[in-house]
């Protein structure tokens, strides 16, 4: 199974996210923001950072690039994606995702380990955890703070595309705690903790993160 | 009008604002005598700046003997690259080279602390990348002012907003440093930053400008009027008064980063590196093309011909004076063969770097400087970068240094009852010295690139530097200022001390060291003198370990007024361990049952401790004792005990000494326990001394006994002073108290908060 992770300018955690793909048993494959090319792969995950700088607002450039267009497209027919942190901002800006991601309530850049609830595990990247389970991975963002109107937040709630709720102190002031959400369909994914620096308790606060990456692997041999 | 060579041999009488430019008399003439004729205002800006004190070292240079006399044949082996490279370099085995370097950026970050600090992470960066290697942590420490003081809460929420700014969007991790405050700070805080980054042996590049006809290319971003700092006065002459054009915007003197830019810049450095399409690579820092330009000449084999013109500028009407000594952000410097140019133009134009020839290596030995046709430098490049002046200047132990010392601590009460001490642990605890730094370290990312293995609030910083066979390294920075101004000497032995221990703790084997020299004016006889015992006492400190100082920095004018800062020489080691894995972490209760242990003795020393400092403002006596032969052995015991699984925990006694290393092992281990004190000796000592040369370890129960035999074989004093209890919930020291675990992590993390918001 190909899953790919694009890499814009300013594009962070590509690595890691490669490493957390092959960790999971998947096949890694670099995506380049240039190419309009998905080189094949089975799902795509647009990995955090600052691409482009986050110039004029965070994911507002990214939502441009030539990938962008393939990766829309290929969504739009079904393939599973994820965006993480800047990827889950860039996926808003490009529409696949609704609602908004602000600057943190305390104005600060907030790096910490941060406890979340699984509270849908019934989507493409979350069906290897129990549903209510409490994970444990960082969180790692200077504008994380979801915000959407009051009639998507129903909506969202009401289907159950709220994946990921932040638990105990939440650290960004974000919209009924939410951490992560997913479209309809359950196949596009956007969350702002960072899942791929939790695949190892050596480098990482647990290796909570893996199940993501697990599920995603399920989800592509299934579908 | 350009002031152009031809026109400087021909007004040989023009007068020239030298001195504005910070160039004294005598050396104003001896650049005479190197041309033989008035410099041109090119040739003005380039040797004023590379002349001053931070591109020259005019003052420090000649304490450098020191270091070359206690460098044994043994220390040198280690070093890949040493002092003079734009960082040194380190054999850590497994055929890895590990570069890393502490740098200042003190002034720029109380002028304009966001900016000031990000700068200096990025500067520090491009230093490692011009060896050759890829960035893989950063470390910052710093000091600040009074903590209260409200010029403090502009400062530091400033700077630490720069550093995460500019730190969090290159996609490095920050992996510890340090955070002290001093009133003495406060009109000049100290923003240090280190860098640490790898390479793979055979791929070190050296800024060399060698093969003639090789082309000399200019990339990353546009050459503009930020940071031109005193080579403006030219500027104003030139332009007799008026801006000169609608591009010429004054801009500060401070420079502005774009860290978006430098990321980009890292990825397409290392991909040039990776294609081997580098000769040579300089960055471009203090002193920009001027550096640049004439470093990479001078430790060539030939001469250089730049034609300034071509340099992408964004302002219009920059004189070539400006061009030479702007110091804009994210710019680097490379020499190519020609046949490789269009490869090296290839790869920057895949990742959107403008690169731009703008020279060629020749077989002179000039560096000359065109502008549209005319030559405006014309110059020797040795006596530009490398034989500037040199000053021995006087040296003179400080008038006040007598009584000083005499003034000690044992005149302060002491606290003697069990509330008293309970209360004392608390107090500690939250003090702006000690208490928790996760206010600031929280806004650090210490994740990306997934190789941190132990960043803050460990003693160390750990990184894997290979996936496959675990080898990683520590590094820990450390200085207590207090110590080295009582005694210059011992103190900065005390900080190497401290920031060895701290690497040894991790289970690392410490391997090299760099430092960062900040202190008051080299005019001052005084200061000469902590700086000559500071460089005296660390060169030998250094020869004892055996571990080599591979380079350092040095800043100096840091004092407000008359009154210098603490003498601040921050120390930085580096350790190797072969497997992460194996790594001791500080926190307590990671086994299920564990003994605590003091490894080390206690004495009776409160000179310059945090206690004297926090409790009572005071600040005399003798620093305390430093035993390096004993910090060796301690590294030894630790580093084995990490290699065959002897110990779980570990914590290194420094500020605060016993009590608050519990606190802390209590607390980031989320752990209680319960420590018995020596009923024969005094508990106020035995809990707050800052002796030197110890360690708390919790070991398990299991090999509690092959380790202090070990411990006892060694000749390494040690003493059971507790049990770990998770079950407690707090800590409990018999004869002083029950300290619960929130109420101790309230005092520990409430400080920060409360006074930065």
């Amino acid at each position: 199974m190909r899953i790919g992770a694009v890499t814009f300018p300013g594009t962070l955690d590509d690595s890691d996210t490669l490493r957390a793909i092959t960790a999971a048993g998947g096949e890694a494959v670099a995506l380049w923001h240039g190419d309009a090319d998905l080189r094949g792969v089975d799902a795509v995950i647009l990995p955090g950072g600052f691409s482009y700088g986050d110039y004029l607002r965070a994911g507002a450039i990214a939502r441009f690039a030539p990938v962008m267009g393939e990766v829309v497209d290929a969504a739009r027919k079904g393939m599973p994606v994820l965006g993480i942190c800047n990827g889950f901002q860039v996926l808003c800006e490009a529409g696949l995702l609704p609602g908004a991601l602000l600057r943190n309530a305390g104005l600060h850049f907030v790096c910490r380990d941060q406890w979340l609830r699984v509270e849908n595990n019934t989507t493409a990247w979350s069906s290897r955890y129990e549903q209510g389970a409490e994970i444990i991975i960082p969180i790692k963002n200077m504008d994380g703070r979801y915000t959407a109107d009051a009639e998507t937040v129903a909506e969202l709630e009401g289907e159950g595309r709220v994946v990921f709720r932040y638990v105990g102190a939440n650290p960004n002031g974000s919209l009924d705690d939410i951490a992560g959400i997913s479209d309809p369909s359950g196949r596009i994914v956007g969350l702002m903790p960072h899942p791929e620096h939790a695949i190892d308790a050596l480098t990482g606060p647990s290796d909570d993160g893996l199940g993501i990456f697990l599920s995603l692997l399920d989800a592509v041999v299934t579908a | 009008m350009t002031d152009t060579v031809e026109q400087a041999a021909s007004t040989p009488d023009q007068s020239q604002p030298y001195r504005e430019l910070g160039l004294k008399d005598d050396e104003y003439a001896r650049i005479r005598e190197i041309l033989g004729r008035r410099p041109t205002d090119a040739e003005l800006a380039m040797y004023s700046v590379m002349w001053s004190e931070h591109c020259s070292y005019k003052s420090s240079k000649i304490h450098w003997k020191h270091w070359k006399d206690n460098t044994t044949p043994e220390m040198q082996a280690k070093m890949l690259a040493g002092i003079g490279e734009n960082a040194g370099v380190v054999d850590i085995g497994d055929g890895w080279a590990v570069t890393f370097k502490l740098e200042s950026h003190n002034h720029p970050s109380y002028v304009e602390p966001y900016q000031g600090a990000a700068t200096g992470v990025g500067g520090i960066v491009r230093d490692i990348m011009a060896m050759g290697a890829r960035p893989l942590a950063v470390m910052d420490p710093l000091r600040f002012g009074a903590p209260d003081h409200p010029d403090t809460k502009r400062v530091l929420p400033g700077v630490v907003a720069g550093i995460g700014g500019y730190g969090n969007s290159l996609g490095l991790p920050n992996i510890g440093g340090e955070v002290v405050f001093d009133a003495s700070y406060q009109g000049n805080p100290l923003v240090n930053a280190l860098c640490v980054g790898a390479m793979r042996t055979e791929d070190l590049h050296l800024a060399h400008a060698s093969g003639v006809g090789n082309k000399v290319i200019l990339f990353g971003a546009r050459t503009g009027l930020d940071g031109i700092g005193g080579v403006s006065v030219l500027a104003s002459e030139t332009f007799s008064g008026e801006e000169g054009g609608t591009g010429r915007k004054k801009l500060p003197a401070v420079q502005v980063g774009d860290p978006f830019t430098e990321k980009v810049l890292i990825e397409c450095c290392l991909e040039l590196f990776q294609a081997g399409i580098v000769v040579g690579i300089q960055d471009l820092g203090g002193a920009g093309l001027s550096c640049a330009t004439s470093e990479l000449a001078s430790a060539g084999d030939g001469g250089m011909r730049v034609e300034l013109d071509k340099v992408p500028l964004r302002a219009t009407g920059m004189t070539p004076a400006e061009v030479l000594s702007s110091e804009s952000q994210e710019r680097m410097c490379a020499v190519v063969e020609p046949a490789n140019v269009d490869a090296f133009m290839a790869v920057c134009a895949k990742w959107d770097v403008i690169a731009t020839v703008i020279g060629e290596v020749t077989d002179g030995d000039r560096l000359v400087i065109t502008w549209h046709g005319e030559t405006v430098v014309d110059v020797p490049p040795r006596t530009v970068a490398h034989e500037g002046p040199m000053y021995a200047r006087p040296i003179a132990r400080p008038d006040f240094q007598d009584a000083l010392q005499a003034d000690t601590s044992d005149r302060l009460p002491r606290p003697s009852t069990p509330d008293e001490l309970r209360e004392l642990v608390l107090r500690m605890a939250g003090a702006p010295n000690l208490a928790s730094r996760r206010w600031v370290t929280e806004q650090y990312d210490r994740y990306v690139r997934g190789g941190t293995v132990l960043a803050q609030p460990s003693d160390g910083g750990m990184i894997r530097i290979d996936e496959r066979t675990g080898r990683g390294v520590a590094l820990a920075t450390d200085c207590n200022g207090r110590f080295v101004k009582l005694d210059p000497y011992t103190g900065t032995q005390l900080a190497l001390a401290e920031a060895y221990r701290n690497v040894a703790v991790t289970g690392a084997m410490p391997l090299a060291v760099t430092n960062c020299l900040n202190f008051g004016s080299p005019e001052d006889p005084a200061v000469m003198w902590q700086f000559e015992q500071a460089v005296k006492g660390l060169a030998e400190g250094c020869k004892e370990l055996g571990i080599p100082v591979t380079g350092g920095n040095v800043s100096f004018y840091n004092q407000t007024g008359t009154t210098a800062i603490l003498p601040t020489p921050v120390v930085g080691v580096l350790g190797v361990i072969d497997d992460v894995r194996r790594r001791i972490p500080t926190g307590i209760g990671a086994e299920a049952g564990e003994t605590l242990l003091l490894l080390g003795e206690t004495r009776d020393e409160f000179n310059g401790s945090e206690w004297a400092h926090e409790i009572h403002g005071h600040l005399g006596g003798l620093p305390p004792k430093v035993d390096l032969a004993r910090e060796k052995l301690l590294a030894e015991v630790l580093v084995a005990g990490s290699r065959d699984g002897m110990v779980s925990a570990a914590h290194d006694l420094s500020d605060g000494g016993l009590a608050q290393a519990l606190v802390e092992a209590c607390l980031i281990g989320e752990t209680g326990a319960r420590v018995f004190l020596d009923p024969d000796a005094d508990p106020f000592v035995q809990l707050f001394s800052e002796s030197a040369g110890r360690v708390l370890v919790a070991v398990p129960r299991t090999e509690e006994l092959r380790f202090t035999d070990m411990c006892t074989a060694r000749g390494l004093p040690w003493r059971k002073t507790g049990v770990v209890d998770p079950e407690s919930g707090a800590l409990e020291i018999q004869g002083v108290g029950v300290l619960p675990l929130p109420e101790l992590r309230s005092a520990w993390e409430a400080t920060l908060p409360a006074l930065f918001g």
